[in-house]
């Protein structure tokens, strides 16, 4: 599913250059559910953010999907984000202005589904994700989890082969955590993609493989026993 | 651009950001608010400009007797000059070509009695034609015919007011008032765009005042049309003329400035439409300068609108918008924000000149401020024209930040 060859990125601060990513090598089978660790400026988020194509890299090659990731400018890597990825973020970045459903409705806004049937299929995403009485609510009128929430239904709204998680348990206590690494377990159990960012080592065992970043490079790369989220509870 | 989908979303943006669109609508509408009201008073205070100078005939020149300053031909100085009857035949003679008419215009001041009501009024004695000069509007009967002037009848055309002042809520016409201890029908009712010192006035045939004074000949002014085809330069000239003429019959020295003197409407007004071409050019200023300052407005806000938006822009971009829909959105909405707003301070400002009508007048030289629809409509489309390429600028550099930094912006 994802293919990454001899990935280089830095970043100029000033008159330096701060090497970020040193050459990664890496690859993701459809089905996967693969944590990212390391600790803060390990180059996680960076890897996360080009996987992303929110930002490029300056060296490597990059497949996803059998499609080779290059030359983007940032038309076509809008498109290939609404077609390809969900992303979940630490923060939510939930519109604020926006009810559940309509900030759910976006994405397929975007890749010009018909109004009734993007609505209709948000309102399913959502109830797929326990929020049903919940989506006429603004965000400001939901709790962080169900925030989370929210933004994993939009993530998958747009039915990504990928799904991308910045820290997405970050701003969150541990039982509700719990809940949302549930979640995102269940997506995986059908067959979803799913690249997890994260410090914390509980949520990193919740997935199935571990991959730790340290100084720009993969310093290890291995299946774990998964932990179900729900034991924990 | 203009699907329906773009516009629902649009108008959702809009709906929910109450506050942001009241201030960028708000900028917009006071602008064109201010525009117009601005512009319209310009108008305005034209109009009464206008007023006090155009409500008599513009190609009239009048004449005045005086005393001469410089003995002449065996006459000593300070003689009292006076036109004569046949002084009018002269010009008449003389003049054929340069003259379309001309009346004498004897002044006194007369109490005027009907029953128990009396009063004083200004007297003008008169030819037919001084209708013509004075652009009086007859409301009711006629003017002072020739008829009268030639059988010198006691008929008397009195103005608006002094039909109220005397009358009450009677009618005038046909009715016999008293001026100076004699006996006139009133023919005629008068109004004047003057206002109201000019329909104060009483009308006679010349000839009536003259046998009334003993059977003279004598004429105070005469007021003289003049054909409107010799121009400007040529009313000039016709004015210099006649004094030479009028000096040569009467034995003025013509060097003499005192003995006759003239006023060349033509000339006044020459003078008074510079004044107004500069009112003009004022009011297009002012103008100018109230639609650059709304621009300006506009421009900080729609800055302001889409720094605090770039976050926003940035998750819209991380799922997939892309950059054309980002700047097509913005763009969009401020353009249909500033329309909207747009007309609705058009239509406030128009009203609010339409009210105000000639409240304004008195006080404030304000009469009737208005705004022609033209210029109106090109102030509003300036603004929006204005206001989209100030929402263009900052909504393309806003659609051109990576994602990734738009999400981190706070």
């Amino acid at each position: 599913m994802i293919k990454i060859k001899g990935l280089h990125k830095s970043y100029r601060i000033g008159k330096n250059s701060l090497h970020v990513l040193k050459g990664i090598n890496f690859n993701v089978e459809e089905g996967e559910m693969v944590a990212i660790m390391g600790s803060s400026g390990s180059g996680k988020s960076t890897l996360l953010n080009i996987i992303g194509m929110l930002d490029v890299a300056d060296e490597g090659e990059y497949t996803l999907d059998n499609i080779e990731i290059k030359d983007l400018d940032e038309t076509k890597a809008a498109k290939y984000r609404n077609r390809f990825l969900g992303f979940i973020f630490q923060s939510f970045n939930l519109i604020n202005y926006k009810t559940a459903l309509e900030n759910v409705e976006l994405p397929l806004y975007y890749q010009k589904v018909p109004r009734k049937e993007r609505q209709e299929k948000a309102t399913q995403y959502l109830a797929k994700v326990g929020l049903t009485d919940w989506i006429k609510h603004l965000p400001s009128e939901l709790s962080g989890g169900q925030k989370q929430r929210v933004a994993i239904a939009r993530a998958m709204a747009a039915e990504p082969k990928v799904l991308l998680a910045d820290e997405p348990t970050g701003a969150l206590d541990s039982t509700t955590s719990n809940e949302v690494m549930q979640l995102i377990q269940e997506i995986n159990d059908e067959g979803k993609t799913i690249l997890v960012v994260t410090h914390e080592n509980d949520i990193a065992n919740m997935c199935k493989r571990i991959v730790q970043l340290k100084d720009g490079v993969i310093i290890e790369d291995k299946i774990v026993e998964q932990v179900r989220a729900l034991a924990h509870v | 651009m203009f699907n329906k989908d773009s516009w629902q979303e649009i108008f959702e943006t809009i709906s929910k950001n109450k506050l942001r669109t009241f201030l960028s609508g708000f900028t917009v509408a006071l602008g064109i608010f201010i525009f117009v009201i601005l512009f319209g008073f310009g108008n305005g205070l034209k109009n009464s400009f206008q007023e006090f100078f155009m409500d008599d005939a513009t190609n009239v020149i009048r004449v005045f007797p005086g005393r001469t300053s410089k003995p002449y031909q065996g006459f000593e100085s300070g003689r009292a000059i006076e036109f004569r009857n046949d002084d009018l035949a002269a010009i008449k003679d003389n003049f054929r070509f340069q003259v379309q008419y001309i009346t004498p215009r004897i002044t006194r001041n007369t109490t005027v009695k009907y029953k128990n009501n009396s009063n004083n009024y200004g007297l003008r004695a008169v030819a037919p034609a001084h209708a013509a000069a004075e652009k009086t509007i007859m409301m009711k009967g006629r003017f002072i015919n020739q008829l009268d002037v030639i059988n010198k009848t006691k008929y008397a055309v009195i103005g608006r007011l002094v039909e109220i002042d005397l009358f009450e809520s009677e009618d005038a016409l046909e009715k016999f008032v008293n001026i100076g201890n004699r006996s006139y029908k009133v023919v005629g009712v008068f109004q004047d765009d003057g206002g109201d010192n000019e329909e104060r006035f009483v009308y006679i045939p010349y000839t009536t005042n003259q046998l009334v004074e003993k059977n003279t000949d004598k004429l105070d002014q005469l007021i003289i049309g003049f054909n409107p085809a010799i121009g400007y330069e040529g009313s000039l000239l016709f004015e210099e003329k006649l004094l030479r003429f009028l000096k040569e019959k009467h034995h003025v020295k013509p060097s003499d400035p005192k003995a006759i003197n003239s006023r060349n409407i033509a000339d006044q007004m020459n003078k008074n439409q510079q004044f107004g071409t500069a009112l003009q050019w004022i009011v297009t200023f002012v103008g100018l300068g109230t639609l650059i300052a709304g621009v300006i407005g506009i421009s900080n806000i729609m800055v302001f609108v889409v720094k605090e938006r770039t976050k926003e822009l940035g998750v819209r971009k991380a799922i997939g918008a892309t950059p054309r829909a980002v700047t097509l959105m913005i763009l969009q909405e401020s353009i249909f924000i500033t329309t909207a707003a747009g007309y609705i301070g058009l239509f406030t400002g128009i009203f609010i000149l339409k009210t105000l009508g000639t409240s304004l007048a008195e006080d404030y030289f304000i009469k009737n401020p208005y705004i022609s629809i033209g210029t109106a409509i090109f102030a509003t489309i300036t603004l929006i024209f204005f206001g989209a390429i100030a929402g263009y600028v900052p909504a393309r550099k806003a659609a051109r930040i990576k994602p990734i930094e738009a999400l981190r912006s706070k």
